[in-house]
């Protein structure tokens, strides 16, 4: 038990300090997870459209893949390096743009068609055209897919390790943090029961001692009294005159033994 | 009285032609192909026809449609070599080297595409087409800008005349796109072939490789009118019925009365008005597959050929039809490596 608390002195201040920060563990807790229950939210939904892209994906590619394959039966082996050497500017270009996810920034990719490039619009015009075109658009469709997949793929690996690093928190503060202030509660608490008790304990020996000392002295002045008065029985006469001396005396706090 | 003396010097060639026509894939042949699993099967059902073992040396795993068809097209470029090799008469050779001079504008034309863009060249000699190999090929690479390229190395090759013709000086290269390059010199190609068979064959090679040409002036300018009109309405440099004018070759059965107005079409509309004029080709805008459509005529052509004798133009049939062949081959070869069974009956087959 004493291993897992913090090091502190038990006092009423640090009892304050600890009561403070166990409620500020309670709401991170619960805020951290809410934003973990978002984010997980949020993965599986991405990982069911990485599911979909993917598939998506493999319908896309063989297509393209295919008419690729009509191409070159309509043109013939070269079309592939006219192409290229046609090309000088990029037609498909993609925008990244970022998203907030519960503070998380996960970048977006968004593909556009720069209409204004064109290269190699005039590739097969002899023989193959049309199969260049559509080989052309069925490709950018395939390429706009994948574009679609890395940005979900991205989003995915970001969001994995931001889940991973939240829930490495909650669990911090469920299982660490809360049980030690817990603890560190508990055990100021227990010390200023027992500083309590202790405290207690010393008035009443104080009390006690106190009474004694009082019964002590009422003896001793009933014993004084018991003299005085036999001596005045005695000395009847005498103390006419010194009995009204004595009242001064029993006014003036100069005698130890008389407290209240 | 050709047809006395033609065996004299080109019996054994006919006689060859004919023997390799009977190697072409007949129509059961191609049945068993399509029903392959895998291209390895393909290989196996490949072996038992003319090819042989021409792919005895690629393991299984390394076994793609490239391969195949790089394979085939090696064995057919060994034939047609062996073919030429063995022509005597002058006007045999010179049509040898017009059915070469087709595949030296696609060479050209990727030279000059590689120079413009500083290629390397050995990189660009290996893509070239083996048919169309020509002694000073690669001594285009030499020229590094496109003013001594004209000068110096297009003026040496067999294209000349044609750049000649199309291009008065090396500024025409320069701004012009290479396609419309390549097809301006197709055009005075295919214009100048027909002048040599008008002038300089007999029947009945005459009419046949004169269809033959017909047929390839139609089939581009057909394919020009339309792919120019795809362009046309989204940007500025469109081809314009001048310029179409100068690409669409003035032979053929569309010339010249539907070239002209195909040159002037400018939607896909009057373009199949046009065509409905030529008897041949009506109707042929309303099946979707165009190429498709011209890849059948052209084997019936080539099948049509075979069926005259004393003629050697059944060399430019056989040729075509391996190149059909070889396109079948890698086409099935494809559906199968790219598991899309259902349009795997697109080849084409005649024989």
């Amino acid at each position: 038990m004493s291993g897992n608390r913090e090091a502190v002195f038990p006092t009423r201040m640090t009892l304050g300090l600890m009561k403070t920060k166990l409620k500020g563990a309670n709401q991170g807790h619960s805020l951290l997870k809410r934003k973990s229950e978002a984010l997980t939210k949020r993965f599986r939904d991405i990982t069911k459209r990485i599911d979909d892209a993917k598939q998506k994906m493999g319908r896309v590619m063989q297509t393209a893949a295919f008419s690729l394959a009509e191409v070159t039966y309509a043109t013939g082996e070269n079309i592939g390096y006219q192409v290229q050497e046609s090309v000088s500017n990029a037609r498909f270009k993609i925008r990244a743009r970022q998203e907030n996810v519960s503070g998380v920034y996960l970048p977006q990719f968004e593909s556009y068609i720069d209409p204004e490039i064109n290269d190699f619009k005039l590739t097969g015009l002899g023989r193959g055209g049309q199969q260049v075109q559509r080989a052309k658009e069925i490709y950018s469709k395939a390429v706009e897919t994948l574009v679609e997949l890395a940005s979900l793929q991205t989003a995915f690996l970001i969001l994995d390790d931001v889940i991973k690093v939240t829930n490495r928190r909650v669990n911090a503060i469920e299982h660490v943090i809360i049980p030690r202030t817990e603890n560190t509660i508990a055990y100021i608490n227990s010390e200023l029961d027992e500083l309590d008790r202790e405290e207690f304990y010393r008035l009443k020996k104080v009390q006690e001692k106190k009474q004694r000392d009082t019964a002590r002295l009422d003896e001793e002045m009933k014993l004084t009294r018991l003299e005085n008065e036999n001596e005045l029985v005695l000395s009847t006469d005498d103390n006419a005159v010194q009995v009204p001396e004595e009242v001064p005396n029993l006014v003036q706090e100069n005698e130890d033994d008389v407290i209240f | 009285m050709d047809c006395v003396y033609f065996n004299v010097n080109n019996g054994f060639i006919e006689g060859i032609i004919r023997g390799y026509r009977n190697g072409f894939l007949t129509a059961n042949q191609y049945l068993n192909l399509t029903q392959c699993e895998t291209l390895e099967d393909l290989k196996l059902q490949l072996s038992s026809t003319d090819y042989g073992n021409f792919l005895s040396n690629i393991s299984s795993k390394t076994l793609t449609t490239s391969i195949i068809t790089e394979a085939a097209s090696v064995k057919l470029y060994n034939e047609f070599n062996y073919l030429t090799n063995q022509l005597s008469d002058k006007n045999d050779l010179k049509l040898v080297e017009y059915i070469k001079c087709s595949y030296m504008i696609d060479n050209v034309a990727l030279m000059i595409t590689g120079t413009i863009h500083n290629r390397d060249k050995s990189e660009i000699l290996n893509r070239c087409h083996p048919l169309g190999w020509f002694d000073t090929l690669p001594t285009l690479s030499v020229a590094t800008d496109l003013e001594s390229l004209y000068d110096m190395v297009l003026i040496d090759t067999p294209l000349a005349p044609y750049f000649k013709d199309c291009f008065s000086n090396a500024n025409d290269l320069d701004d012009l796109n290479i396609e419309i390059v390549r097809n301006k010199l197709y055009k005075a190609y295919l214009e100048d072939f027909t002048k040599f068979i008008n002038e300089q064959l007999t029947e009945p090679s005459k009419e046949i490789m004169l269809d033959f040409l017909n047929f390839e002036a139609d089939r581009r300018t057909i394919n020009i009118s339309l792919n120019s009109l795809q362009q046309q309405h989204n940007d500025e440099m469109a081809i314009d019925p001048d310029l179409k004018r100068e690409l669409l070759p003035n032979v053929g059965k569309c010339y010249p009365i539907v070239t002209e107005l195909l040159a002037n079409a400018n939607d896909f509309e009057s373009v199949k008005v046009a065509l409905d004029k030529v008897y041949e080709y009506k109707n042929i805008l309303e099946n979707n597959n165009l190429e498709d459509f011209f890849y059948e005529f052209e084997m019936q052509l080539c099948k049509d050929a075979f069926t005259q004798q004393f003629t050697i133009s059944t060399l430019w049939a056989w040729l075509k039809s391996k190149e059909q062949e070889i396109r079948n081959i890698t086409w099935i070869a494809e559906c199968i490596a790219q598991n899309q069974r259902d349009k795997i009956n697109n080849y084409i087959s005649v024989y």
